[in-house]
């Protein structure tokens, strides 16, 4: 047991660990859109309200927040690691280095999405989550979306942040699949074009939602705040 | 097209491993457009010895591109900007009059700067050495027809064997990763029979000396596949990993 877990501490097995956690938060994201998506039932947000509950009354899914917030932990840390090791393994960096002229720019800057992701997703749990699951915050979730994306500099930074989770799947998707080694010559590039829909999917589904909302479009958000 | 142009070198100058390196800058006029970039520094040298200087030291053997020893990063990329070729082979007609040429060597803890442009690259043979081999005893060689091997797996093989170890995978990538490296030397192996009774121990002593020598881990850019002057696919790194995968998980 103890040797089999050894494996995860090379190189090669540290990579398993993002691919695994990675496309763990895949699914993930897919649940949440699923989620939002209520939203746009345009029924003063009850549906979305309804959804919510039954997450949070749900035991399976209480159960698997804390492997979510585990997932997150190890993708986070795993990452750290990592960087520090390949920054390790170059200790002169190059006087000139033209790397856009041989990989693209999502795959040289995973560290950089990433990292505002995260301080995103710090925000986000903060207004959303930890105010009514420990704050004691009793209005209804639909209320706190259609409130929130009434400010600015918020619906700028989900905007923003979307489109750099947007980024970070374009590259992180199709890279998973690799690192597990389920690639070949014929999967590469169909791989590469359902990572890109993925990820575009995913930024324009949960970047919509800040567009909707601040513009106040279909009535989406005064709907809701009953102005 | 011009026959000669004029360049301005700045080439990487470092006495030995121990001491810190500087830029240098020479003035190359009148190199003429049909000599190889190898061909262009034996004239460099040439004039630097007739000077008294010390002529830059650099990695070269077969000069076609077929041996891996020249190693350069030139402007910024692994052999120079050509695809599918070895600093040998990058010609003068590719650059233009008055441009200002960067030569420095591959950077990464794991090839470790001997002189000027000249790296270590022994973190390679290591890599072999824990099994970048098959066992077999010594005695007449078996019919070639003998075993049958599927032409598409032959193919896959030997497209992996073109790896010639110049280390521009490391160079170029980002992580100074030897994943394509280690993933050819698996692949061909793993794609034949005679690489069967190893296979499993062979990646995981491959993986653990890659470890070892100090090159970093793979992010999937395909940086080293762009770079490589043999055109590995790094499909072949897939295939590594999953190897890597099922060896770790059937490990008694």
């Amino acid at each position: 047991m103890i040797a089999s877990l050894k494996m995860f501490y090379t190189t090669v097995g540290r990579k398993l660990v993002m691919a695994l956690t990675g496309l763990f938060l895949c699914v993930f994201l897919l649940e949440h859109l699923y989620g939002n998506l209520q939203l746009y039932k345009l029924d003063g947000g009850v549906a979305f309200n309804e959804y919510g509950e039954f997450l949070v009354h749900n035991i399976v899914i209480r159960a698997v927040e804390y492997l979510l917030f585990g997932g997150i932990l190890l993708h986070v840390l795993d990452a750290l690691f990592l960087t520090l090791h390949n920054r390790k393994a170059r200790p002169v960096r190059y006087a000139v280095s033209h790397q856009s002229g041989n990989s693209s720019w999502f795959s040289r800057n995973m560290g950089i999405t990433g990292s505002i992701i995260l301080v995103f997703l710090v925000i986000h749990l903060k207004t959303f989550f930890i105010s009514h699951r420990f704050q004691g915050v009793d209005t209804s979730m639909a209320h706190d979306v259609a409130a929130a994306f009434q400010s600015n500099w918020y619906a700028a930074l989900y905007l923003f942040s979307m489109v750099l989770l947007g980024a970070h799947l374009n590259h992180g998707f199709q890279s998973a699949f690799q690192t597990l080694g389920w690639n070949n010559h014929r999967w590469m590039k169909p791989l590469k074009i359902v990572g890109t829909l993925f990820a575009l999917l995913m930024m324009i589904g949960f970047g919509s939602f800040p567009i909707m909302f601040y513009f106040d479009l279909f009535g989406v958000a005064s709907n809701i705040l009953g102005q | 097209m011009a026959e000669t142009i004029n360049l301005k070198l700045k080439i990487w100058r470092q006495k030995n491993s121990k001491e810190s390196g500087r830029f240098e800058i020479y003035d190359m006029p009148g190199v003429n457009t049909h000599m190889s970039f190898l061909e262009m520094l034996d004239v460099l040298n040439d004039r630097l010895v007739r000077e008294g200087k010390e002529p830059v030291a650099f990695d070269h053997d077969c000069r076609e591109g077929i041996c891996g020893m020249c190693s350069m990063y030139i402007n910024g990329r692994a052999h120079g900007m050509l695809k599918g070729t070895t600093t040998c082979q990058l010609h003068m007609r590719h650059f233009h009059d008055g441009e200002t040429v960067t030569i420095e060597p591959w950077r990464a803890s794991a090839f470790p700067v001997i002189r000027d442009l000249v790296v270590d690259r022994s973190g390679f043979e290591k890599i072999m050495q824990a099994g970048g081999y098959i066992s077999v005893n010594t005695g007449n060689a078996p019919d070639a027809n003998s075993l049958p091997i599927a032409k598409v797996k032959a193919d896959e093989a030997f497209d992996a064997a073109a790896c010639i170890g110049c280390g521009a995978c490391v160079a170029s990538c980002k992580n100074a990763s030897a994943m394509l490296f280690l993933s050819a030397k698996v692949s061909q192996f793993a794609l034949l029979p005679q690489g069967e009774p190893e296979r499993r121990e062979r990646v995981l002593r491959m993986v653990a000396a890659h470890d070892e020598a100090g090159f970093g881990s793979c992010t999937n850019t395909g940086a080293c596949e762009a770079e490589c002057p043999k055109g590995i696919s790094i499909s072949h790194i897939a295939r590594l990993n999953r190897e890597y995968l099922a060896a770790s998980l059937v490990k008694e």
